[in-house]
């Protein structure tokens, strides 16, 4: 009976702890919330960030080429173009928290405070627009096919009529080439890319629709290389932005002069070449290096 | 807030999301009888007085329960259908429907098994041995007998099974089967400024087609209850 109560006692006492290390955190959330909660943060870090100071960077962790945690190292261009702007606004690289930001998660980490800017091949959209801001655009993708290594019948979405697709649940790529393209595609959905690069080694998917280099990044990786290839036909524009807390006018346009240095020194083509290398990928040259968009 | 909610509006005219949940109700009927009919032979398995049907049932069950559903779904598309290529209908979209519903079914019957064990153990000792008494075989006496009786024991730990199975319906997403959990996340990625109405939606969604479930089995399980 004693030992009863005792365990109860416990339980309850942890149960305490963990509510009020909820109700700790829920303040600085909820104050943050508001637009441009972070900007002073931030705008105060840009004059020379004050040592110490770290700065947390929204990029993904699973997409090879792009944004990628090997171990306890992050590379991809992603990470490249994030580690040059946040130089460019004062901070070490030592200074650089990494965060994972999951494409449905992107717009509440900025919106709840928990990252001060996002590199995770964020397309600028209108929608996302309504409650997150944009600098850059620091790339343009194109969604594009994968297919194997030795595939000479696909060059182009409109060959994919009657052909296997896959893409992760809830892509547009493989929406757009359904409606606008080939009607009679066979479309698989998986949670992430990898596995449709299985399904595509294993000849049971034809082709894989995304970014184009999001499918580089794929195409680069080890075991994979040498049996996949982009196509190279790209039928969309992707703008990826740098996803920053909404109304940031001001570290917006520090974001976007930090970009235009980088592309004018020519470390933003070093960074593209390093991180495609070997995939036969080229960027599109007539879209890159991207025009920058107003701040707003 | 009028134009949140006109947005709101807009992503059922772009989105069909009582389809997505009637992918997931045709996912948890299918899957619900077909584990009720190997769940039930598993637990004819386990009180069998046959030892190596037990131990095979025993062992069924430890491997498909402690197996995370996520991993069996996956098996059904990379392993039986890529690398075996397993079919179970010839129209592609049908196929990962099946591949899920099997997939559900093994891991549920698993459940279903040991709900019905728990039936198995409110009928009193008396009843087997009555039922040996008149001459009654295992299979006759388990047939007339006992699972009647069981059934009627287990309504509420079966209808536990049920409602997880229609939740567990949304890691059909995983074999690519086009259903509300795969629709939430396509709406959130690409409509993300209305992100808490189609949380709330979905959320709200589950509930009404859970609770009816879960009222409907505590009735059936205090009316059907053998009075002792």
């Amino acid at each position: 009976m004693r030992s009863t109560r005792m365990a109860l006692a416990a339980i309850a006492a942890a149960g305490a702890l963990t509510l009020s290390a909820c109700a700790a955190s829920s303040p600085d959330d909820t104050t943050d919330t508001g637009a441009g909660g972070e900007t002073t943060a931030s705008g105060d870090a840009t004059d020379g960030a004050a040592a110490g100071d770290t700065i947390r960077i929204g990029i993904k962790f699973d997409q090879p080429g792009l944004g990628f945690q090997d171990g306890s190292e992050y590379r991809g261009f992603d990470v490249d173009v994030a580690t040059y702007v946040t130089e460019a606004l004062g901070y070490s690289a030592d200074q650089i928290e990494w965060v994972e930001s999951p494409s449905a998660q992107r717009e509440n980490l900025l919106a709840g405070g928990q990252v001060d800017m996002i590199f995770a091949t964020y397309s600028i959209t209108d929608s996302r627009r309504e409650t997150v801001s944009f600098a850059g655009p620091y790339f343009v993708a194109g969604q594009d096919l994968l297919v194997r290594t030795d595939e000479t019948d696909i060059a182009g979405p409109e060959d994919l009529e009657g052909r296997n697709l896959c893409s992760v649940t809830g892509s547009t790529s493989a929406e757009r080439i359904k409606t606008d393209y080939a009607e009679g595609v066979q479309l698989v959905e998986q949670p992430s890319y990898a596995e449709c690069v299985g399904l595509l080694r294993d000849g049971t998917v034809d082709a894989v629709t995304t970014d184009d280099i999001i499918l580089a990044g794929l195409a680069a990786q080890e075991g994979n290389a040498g049996q996949v290839r982009v196509v190279g036909n790209p039928f969309s524009t992707e703008n990826y932005g740098v996803g920053i807390p909404k109304g940031d006018v001001e570290i917006c346009e520090q974001i976007n002069a930090a970009l235009t240095t980088m592309v004018e020194d020519g470390s933003w083509d070093e960074a593209v070449t390093a991180n495609t290398e070997g995939t036969g990928y080229t960027a599109n040259a007539e879209t890159n290096p991207p025009e920058l968009m107003a701040c707003s | 807030m009028s134009e949140y909610l006109s947005q709101f509006a807009d992503l059922f005219a772009t989105y069909n999301v009582p389809l997505a949940f009637w992918m997931n109700i045709k996912l948890t009927f299918f899957a619900a009888i077909f584990s009720l009919v190997i769940g039930t032979a598993l637990a004819l398995m386990r009180i069998s007085p046959i030892a190596s049907l037990r131990l095979a049932g025993t062992w069924y069950v430890n491997v498909l329960r402690n197996t995370p559903l996520t991993v069996i779904m996956v098996f059904g598309v990379l392993a039986l259908w890529s690398k075996l290529g397993v079919s179970f209908s010839p129209n592609f979209d049908e196929n990962f429907f099946r591949l899920a519903v099997l997939g559900l079914s093994v891991y549920h019957a698993a459940f279903v098994c040991e709900a019905l064990r728990s039936g198995v153990n409110t009928v009193p000792v008396g009843q087997a041995e009555a039922a040996r008494s008149i001459g009654l075989s295992f299979l006759p006496a388990a047939r007339i007998i006992i699972l009647p009786q069981a059934f009627r024991g287990a309504i509420a730990p079966l209808g536990n099974t049920l409602i997880a199975l229609t939740k567990n319906t949304t890691v059909a997403a995983t074999a690519s089967v086009a259903e509300a959990a795969g629709l939430m996340a396509a709406m959130i990625e690409f409509r993300s400024d209305v992100i808490i109405g189609i949380f709330l939606t979905f959320a709200i969604g589950w509930v009404i087609i859970v609770i009816p479930v879960g009222l409907l089995t505590t009735y059936l399980s205090r009316r059907l209850a053998v009075v002792r």
